[in-house]
């Protein structure tokens, strides 16, 4: 076996739950933070509601320069990186700057800060020939996202490869998953990963609108994100991000760093499809899954439990069961699966890895997180969805995976590291 | 693990040609297709140039169902992969959809679908915005069209890392061949030549207010004074070697050789740039030294600061003045994420004709020991090149790129 | 708006322009009986159809209108039902 990548520190900033400990506790006590969109008037929009992070740039370090410079998903990137990078101990000082790298992950970048210097610029959409007078310098880190990326290499002091990972809904994934194999193959021995988005604004809302991909369940804001349910009626939309310390498990044992998981297995897979729609049967992400297990040179029997896609679209719930029961066989019956998007919403490409970081705390406290809301089975979707309560359940291993326009479908398989000495 | 990766189709789409046949013919005349806008009035902004590919209409090529649900930028990858599909002779059916995978990068996504989205929601109301924004606009879309369009359903990516994109695209899509899959769609298309765009772009601050079209974009030039932006991009196909030569492909370019990549630290640090330290790790993995390259694709940004930075990073790796540079991007403008692509197709070009393409409208500046490739394209025995790209916020990405033996 | 009446002309210029038609499918043809599916148009290009009806005739369609109205005829129809609606009201 060549060279291991294993997680090392953790940052997390999500709806309900700023910080790892605030954002376990949010899910392991399976309350959601679901609301009544409260950034900006929503009654225009057909979906209403939204997982809002209630997030103070100050409170959480960044300066009154950073503030003006980042939108509001550079800035949930920067704080979850330096989370990461503390909580893993490391100081890259120590090291060759070169050999640590940055893949973050986005899906629609800077799209809260476009929508509103655009507003700006064109006098609310008065102007064709928008007013380059009332743009701020600013504006050219919202055009090109990997801005992002540029942050947090400045935040950390990582110089080697950097760049954003954006393949819609499963960039959370991919980031992780490119800068595994950067450290693979041996490019770097550092990486700071993750993803982060914060769409939360009147353009996402309304090109979600026009889809009817966002629920219309505004009466009860709480209760609104349902996967596999049988009363779900679309995603809610969310905000946040999560980032990671990914080193070599050599190199890292060698420091003594606390190891929080391997990244044993991953792989990505398009469905040559449609845009937004699925294929029924779930090939390309069970493709996707088996090529993830195959790398981990792992056994469906040893998945101990699924954090699923689970945005609570009628197609992707069935999509995705169909494509678990195609990969793992009678396994997947045996296997809790939940979706974390019932509590913290669909954060878009943040939400991929900040599932990652969610598997990983299910690890290492042996506990499951719940679906909330899912009080009336789908008979379409029939697996073991942990419904409303976390469970106590040995957790050695875990599959994550995504799936997002653009018929990209993602799986990653996270494994404590011992696992494969046994 | 180290696999030999080889490109054996190519699409592209400039300012001065599309297809193959008709870029190369330009570029290697040095045909500069820099102009004043004409997608919109550019009277009122301080930059009023660009590189605007003025013949493509996307109505000839592809079907109308695509038409509306595509930003520009989308319908010229769209084509530009058809082409690159029939320059590589591969006929669907040919390998296996799993094995077929596409990695793109994009700078700015489709903005000016966005801009029309936008401006529907704040004059008319949210309910006019169109059912297609949702990816239409998105980073990954271009990713997304081409695998349904060819049936591929391998690995797929998509990188952002302003200019420096391209070539790191093209380093994710030998990763993935690497890794197993037998072909893979890579390079970068961007077209945000609308105000909107056009008005983040002037932000960055780096664009040229010359309204010359001859003396605007000068890179290494003592009267450098900014970049022209363009539109298009390039991209290419990648096949693992044996399987290429298994199927009988009968048009490899060459071999993607070595790639490296690295971020400047941040601003005020007092560190040195990172384009050099990319340039030697990209050296490095092709396991070629400094004298085995033939020709520099330089990144040319056009600023100076950014120009002495190249400059001192290439004579500090070569030695002053001993390879060849060009920069033909002098032609078509600064192409963001499709600029490396584009540089990629002329540096196999180059080899194919042995001739290095020139630096167009460029004076060399005493300030810079570089050799120049300047006026007219030169004669040279290409065997191996070096291509560079950097984008801003200090993005630094180098690939080496070798003739097939 | 002030228009009465939703004539499957409307809505083949309102599917042209929101979503192209597919080679070998001939719009001009007898198709008020083909399932849109079968004349090219899946979810995507139906919703901006819907989107584009609604904001040009002034109607609101509910979530189902679209699913339950699967060819050119019944939503023709559906469409004057809802103008004829509006008038009374």
């Amino acid at each position: 076996m060549g060279r291991r990548v294993v997680i090392t520190g953790i940052g997390v900033l999500a709806p309900g739950g700023i910080g790892t400990k605030n954002f376990w506790s949010l899910l392991s006590e399976g309350r959601t933070a679901t609301r009544r969109i409260s950034f900006f008037d929503p009654s225009p929009f057909r979906s209403q509601v939204a997982a809002e992070a209630d997030f103070d740039p100050e409170l959480h370090g960044l300066g009154p320069q950073e503030i003006r410079r980042m939108d509001r998903a550079a800035q949930f990137g920067v704080v979850t990186a330096r989370e990461a990078l503390a909580d893993s101990g490391l100081d890259l000082a120590g090291f060759d700057p070169y050999r640590a790298g940055v893949t973050i992950g986005s899906a629609v970048g800077a799209t809260t800060g476009l929508d509103n210097e655009y507003r700006v610029v064109s006098d609310d959409g008065r102007l064709d020939l928008v007013d380059h007078t009332y743009a701020p310098n600013h504006l050219y880190n919202h055009f090109v996202p990997s801005s992002f990326a540029a942050e947090v290499a400045w935040a950390t002091g990582a110089e080697g490869p950097a760049t954003v990972v954006s393949t819609g809904c499963t960039s959370g994934i991919d980031s992780v998953g490119h800068a595994v194999e950067l450290i693979r193959e041996g490019t770097t021995d550092i990486m700071i990963t993750g993803a982060t988005d914060a769409p939360i604004s009147p353009i996402t809302m309304a090109c979600f609108d026009a889809i009817k991909a966002t629920t219309s369940r505004n009466d009860d804001p709480e209760h609104a994100s349902r996967p596999f349910d049988g009363t779900r009626n679309g995603f809610v939309l969310g905000e946040g991000s999560a980032a990671f310390v990914l080193e070599e498990l050599e190199s890292a044992k060698k420091r003594g760093a606390r190891i929080y998981a391997e990244i044993a297995g991953y792989a990505s897979r398009c469905n040559a499809f449609h845009m937004t729609g699925l294929r029924p049967d779930g090939r390309e992400m069970a493709e996707a899954i088996k090529v993830a297990l195959d790398e981990a040179r792992m056994n469906p029997e040893q998945i101990d439990y699924i954090n699923a896609h689970g945005s609570g679209t009628k197609q992707n719930d069935r999509h995705e069961t169909a494509a678990f029961k195609l990969s793992l066989g009678d396994h997947a019956y045996r296997t809790p699966v939940s979706s974390i998007k019932s509590m913290v919403g669909h954060s878009l490409g943040a939400i991929g890895s900040i599932e990652i970081a969610a598997s990983v705390l299910a690890m290492e406290n042996n506990v499951v997180p719940p679906t909330a809301n899912l009080h009336t089975p789908d008979p379409e979707c029939d697996l073991d969805y942990v419904p409303l309560t976390a469970r106590e359940h040995r957790t050695d291993a875990v599959l994550t995976v995504g799936s997002g326009f653009g018929g990209f479908q993602s799986a990653m398989v996270l494994a404590r590291p011992e696992r494969s000495l046994a | 693990m180290t696999a030999k990766v080889v490109v054996t189709g190519i699409g592209v789409a400039t300012p001065n040609g599309l297809g193959v046949d008709d870029y190369w013919a330009a570029t290697r005349v040095g045909r500069n297709a820099i102009g004043r806008v004409t997608r919109f009035d550019p009277e009122q902004y301080p930059s009023k140039l660009a590189g605007e590919i003025r013949e493509f209409v996307a109505e000839d090529h592809l079907p109308s169902r695509l038409i509306p649900q595509t930003d520009r930028m989308t319908r010229l990858a769209l084509v530009a992969a058809d082409c690159a599909f029939t320059d590589a002779g591969v006929r669907p059916g040919d390998i296996p959809e799993f094995d077929m995978g596409v990695v793109t990068a994009s700078t700015s996504g489709g903005f000016e679908f966005g801009q029309n989205e936008l401006k529907k929601l704040w004059s008319q109301g949210s309910q006019y915005v169109s059912a297609y924004q949702s990816f239409a606009w998105f980073y990954a879309v271009n990713s997304g069209q081409i695998s349904i369009r060819n049936g591929m359903r391998g690995p797929s990516g998509v990188v952002v890392s302003d200019q420096a994109g391209g070539l790191d695209a093209i380093a994710q899509a030998r990763r993935q061949i690497r890794k197993g899959s037998k072909l893979i769609f890579s390079g970068g298309f961007d077209a945000s030549i609308c105000p909107w765009g056009w008005v983040a772009q002037i932000a960055g601050g780096r664009m040229t207010t010359s309204e010359d079209a001859d003396r605007a974009y000068l890179p290494f030039d003592a009267n450098a004074s900014g970049y022209v932006p363009g539109e298009g991009g390039a991209l290419l196909i990648l096949e693992d070697a044996e399987a290429a030569r298994g199927r009988g492909a009968e048009n490899v370019y060459g071999e993607i050789a070595g790639y490296g990549a690295t971020i400047d630290p941040k601003p005020g640090s007092g560190r040195e740039p990172g384009l050099r330290r990319a340039i030697e790790a990209a050296l490095a993995d092709a396991g070629l030294a400094p004298g085995d390259i033939d020709v520099v694709f330089a990144d040319a940004a056009g600023t100076p600061e950014l120009d002495r930075i190249e400059a001192e990073a290439i004579s500090a790796v070569f030695g002053p003045g001993r390879v060849p540079v060009t920069a033909p991007k002098t032609m078509t403008g600064r192409l963001y994420s499709g600029a490396a692509p584009v540089d990629v197709v002329a540096a196999f070009l180059s080899m194919r004709e042995g001739l290095i393409p020139p630096t167009t409208n460029v004076e060399l500046s005493p300030a810079y020991d570089i050799d120049l490739v300047t006026g007219a394209a030169r004669t040279a025995n290409v065997r191996a090149a070096l291509v560079l790209a950097r984008g801003q916020g200090g993005f630094n990405s180098a690939v080496v790129v070798r003739a097939a033996d | 708006m002030s228009n009465l009446e939703f004539t499957l002309e409307d809505l083949k210029r309102i599917l042209l322009e929101g979503a192209g038609a597919d080679e070998g499918v001939d719009l001009d043809g007898d198709i008020l009986d083909t399932d849109f599916e079968e004349l090219g148009y899946e979810s995507l290009a139906l919703l901006e159809t819907g989107g584009r009806i609604e904001r040009e005739y002034g109607v609101e369609f509910d979530d189902d209108t679209l699913a339950e109205n699967r060819t050119p005829r019944a939503l023709v129809a559906t469409v004057n039902a809802l103008l004829s609606e509006r008038v009374a009201a």
